[in-house]
């Protein structure tokens, strides 16, 4: 079983090395309201035969030529419960922004944001063979690893080495070279739900298109969300998306832990909904424009026209102040904010160096949210646009983007998962032929 | 089974339209599309067509009677070849050789390929041909003037100045006005044949001819097989010399059937049998004195 996971997942970095060779890769990102697709341009890398024609600055660079997003369709809580209907909205967003790059793209990185993501912290140790630290180690402690029951209906989406000790030397990020006698290791290994993450794959492969890589959507927020003091120091990233909450921890440069509350925005517009009796795009549109989370004396002078269902503009008129608003909005995000607060003492969030926290996400736009998330969670929060990027168009530069500007980040400078390293060979006896053609390759 | 509900249906491309533009961006396919099915189509169009048999006989048929229609305008026809300012002989010869079938049709009649058959005839240097609009092929040749008579193996040939053949005689006496020359390589050398000739002026009557001997020089022969051999180079010079002494001293006149003067700081003669007897007998006869 998992064995053959590891199989997909090489089989998805190939393609991903391949797409990476051929210089154009789309990012998508499934989310519960919108689906939003960018095509990345990546500058091919010069093969310099000097050390000083290596084009250092240029490695993994890459500019957005294409970005398109769509209403998502048949999609709740980040799963999808209409294939029918989320095909329909990939396929639009796929070809708007391939429309826009004039450039057909084969191989997709999607983000995953529903399934129930599940953190584990696993450790694994073994004596390293030839006094220094080669490859191989690297293979063999990962393999050593104590992989935990996690169920089986779930699949493993991430396996990140985060940490190797070398004797009691903690802290390494890459060993390789050091001398050393016992070599550990920490491995992130993020599961999530299994059926519906292959839904999403069925889904990709009827839009004709290879994955070439499946992304847990917190990291991809918090990749993108986060500046590099805060990922080095310790620093949570709050995705609060349409229908689900995304929670990431970052040290050390490090994804420590994600999680994902099942609420969101869509929650809020549904109260409002419920609780104006107004219609659910009424609703939305009532919470874009006129929604807050912190009432003044000004807010109970501003009176919000209702849009009447009947259409009778004599009997039939509402006007509320925007306290009342509020005062529907305001504990839908403070529930979603408690629930992210227990998620994160859960985690030992408060053991970090730094402990700062970034909201990010289509609701963090929500007027008066920073407000009410320190007061919540009671730490210094911001929220987090995300990172510049070159080529993004302005449009798709707001909260809401971070996760897909995130996948764009996390494609150029991709992090060394387990499946990367090679497994030792008792683990892997069907690929002789594979290892031998490698060693030809590494030989001559 | 309740159908999933949606508020409304959001535009989106069908799988079908979807997969048509994923298809269009593809490069190949583009060019393929652009060039590559018009050009197949005009081409199997114009194919065809063409294999049609009726439509193409009958294509060719009307352009062949509309050229035909052209053709015989009577401003084209010539009904007469003109050839000025030749001999006779040579104008029967340039008709035949032009090779065009009276009347004709001024479009029809190739000059150019006429001019080249006439200029291959020996007789003529250089031709002209011009088909005026009055029915006329006029042809303009230029003779070529025979100067010398060559034999050469086994006929006798006429040579213009520059060497090249302009007829063939069967006997030396059909030109008696022309010098003769012969051996092999005189054909090349006629200029200074010519020259020697001239020179030769004052023995006009008793010449019969230079003899090229061995493809390097002349030897001037007269009658009473007298030979007078010139060198290689200077041949003219040696040839004056000759003649001074012919008109000091009627050299030539006197019993000697050799001048040689290849080596023309050393002139040997060769006397007569008659002469050398003679000389034999003074040569006595002053010894016998002097005894």
């Amino acid at each position: 079983m998992r064995r053959q996971l590891y199989e997909v997942q090489r089989a998805m970095r190939s393609r991903r090395e391949t797409a990476l060779r051929r210089g154009v890769i789309a990012v998508l990102d499934i989310g519960t309201t919108k689906v939003a697709c960018l095509v990345l341009q990546f500058v091919p890398e010069e093969v310099g035969e000097g050390v000083e024609t290596r084009p250092v600055l240029r490695q993994g660079a890459f500019r957005v030529i294409g970005a398109a997003n769509t209403r998502s369709r048949g999609i709740a809580l980040g799963e999808i419960t209409a294939m029918d209907e989320c095909e329909r909205a990939i396929r639009t967003a796929i070809q708007g922004a391939q429309k826009m790059a004039n450039l057909r793209v084969d191989h997709v990185i999607v983000s995953f944001s529903g399934g129930r993501p599940r953190s584990y912290g696993v450790a694994g140790e073994i004596e390293v063979e030839n006094g220094a630290v080669a490859e191989r180690d690297i293979g063999h402690v990962l393999a050593a690893c104590d992989i935990p029951e996690y169920g089986h209906g779930r699949d493993a989406i991430h396996a990140l080495p985060v940490n190797f000790a070398l004797d009691h030397r903690s802290g390494l990020t890459d060993p390789r070279g050091q001398i050393g006698r016992s070599l550990a290791v920490d491995l992130h290994l993020v599961t999530v739900a299994a059926t519906p993450l292959r839904n999403v794959l069925q889904c990709i492969r009827r839009c004709d298109l290879e994955l070439a890589g499946v992304v847990v959507a917190p990291y991809a927020s918090g990749l993108a969300s986060l500046v590099e003091d805060e990922q080095e120091l310790g620093a949570a990233c709050v995705d609060i998306g349409g229908g689900a909450t995304g929670l990431s921890i970052f040290v050390r440069r490090q994804m420590i832990y994600a999680d994902c509350v099942r609420m969101g925005g869509s929650h809020v517009t549904s109260d409002i909904c419920q609780g104006l009796q107004v219609s659910m795009a009424d609703a939305e549109r009532l919470k874009t424009m006129h929604g807050g989370l912190v009432a003044t004396g000004v807010d109970d002078r501003e009176m919000i026209e209702l849009p009447s269902i009947l259409g009778d503009w004599d009997h039939d008129r509402r006007q509320i102040s925007r306290t009342e608003l509020i005062g529907v909005m305001r504990p839908r995000v403070e529930e979603i904010l408690e629930e992210v607060r227990a998620r994160l003492d859960a985690s030992g969030f408060e053991y970090l160096p730094s402990q700062r926290i970034v909201l990010t996400g289509g609701s963090a736009q929500i007027p008066g949210l920073e407000m009410v998330a320190s007061h919540i969670l009671g730490r210094q929060c911001r929220v987090g646009k995300p990172l510049r990027v070159q080529g993004l168009p302005q449009s798709a530069t707001g909260t809401a983007f971070a996760t897909a500007v995130g996948l764009a980040m996390h494609v150029s400078h991709p992090q060394d998962e387990c499946w990367d390293f090679e497994m030792p060979a008792d683990r892997q006896g069907a690929r002789r032929v594979t290892r031998a053609l490698r060693w030809f390759k590494e030989n001559w | 089974m309740l159908p999933v509900k949606t508020p409304r249906r959001d535009p989106a491309p069908s799988r079908l339209r979807y997969r048509l533009t994923r298809l269009w961006l593809r490069p190949g396919f583009r060019r393929l599309a652009n060039f590559g099915l018009p050009m197949l189509a005009g081409l199997l169009a114009a194919w065809t067509l063409m294999a049609e048999y009726d439509l193409r006989g009958r294509a060719m048929l009307a352009f062949e009677r509309m050229r035909e229609a052209i053709v015989e305008q009577p401003q084209f026809v010539i009904t007469r070849i003109d050839i000025p300012d030749v001999s006779p002989d040579l104008a029967e010869q340039i008709r035949v050789a032009a090779f065009v079938d009276l009347p004709a049709s001024s479009l029809e009649v190739d000059v150019v390929s006429v001019r080249a058959r006439i200029e291959a005839l020996d007789a003529v240097e250089r031709a002209r041909v011009r088909a005026p609009a009055s029915g006329v092929l006029e042809i303009r040749a230029i003779e070529r003037v025979p100067v010398v008579v060559w034999r050469s193996g086994p006929g006798l040939q006429l040579l213009d100045p520059a060497g090249v053949r302009v007829a063939e005689v069967d006997s030396r006496l059909r030109r008696p006005d022309l010098p003769l020359i012969a051996g092999e390589g005189a054909a090349g050398q006629v200029p200074e044949a010519l020259e020697l000739f001239a020179l030769a002026r004052p023995l006009h009557d008793r010449i019969r001819g230079l003899v090229r001997m061995g493809e390097r020089r002349w030897d001037l022969v007269l009658d009473r097989d007298q030979v007078i051999r010139l060198p290689e180079t200077g041949a003219a010079a040696a040839l004056a010399h000759v003649m001074d002494l012919q008109a000091a001293e009627d050299l030539m006149d006197r019993d000697l059937t050799v001048v040689d003067m290849r080596d023309p700081r050393r002139p040997i003669l060769r006397l007569g049998e008659n002469a050398v007897a003679e000389l034999v007998r003074v040569r006595a006869m002053v010894a016998g004195e002097d005894a």
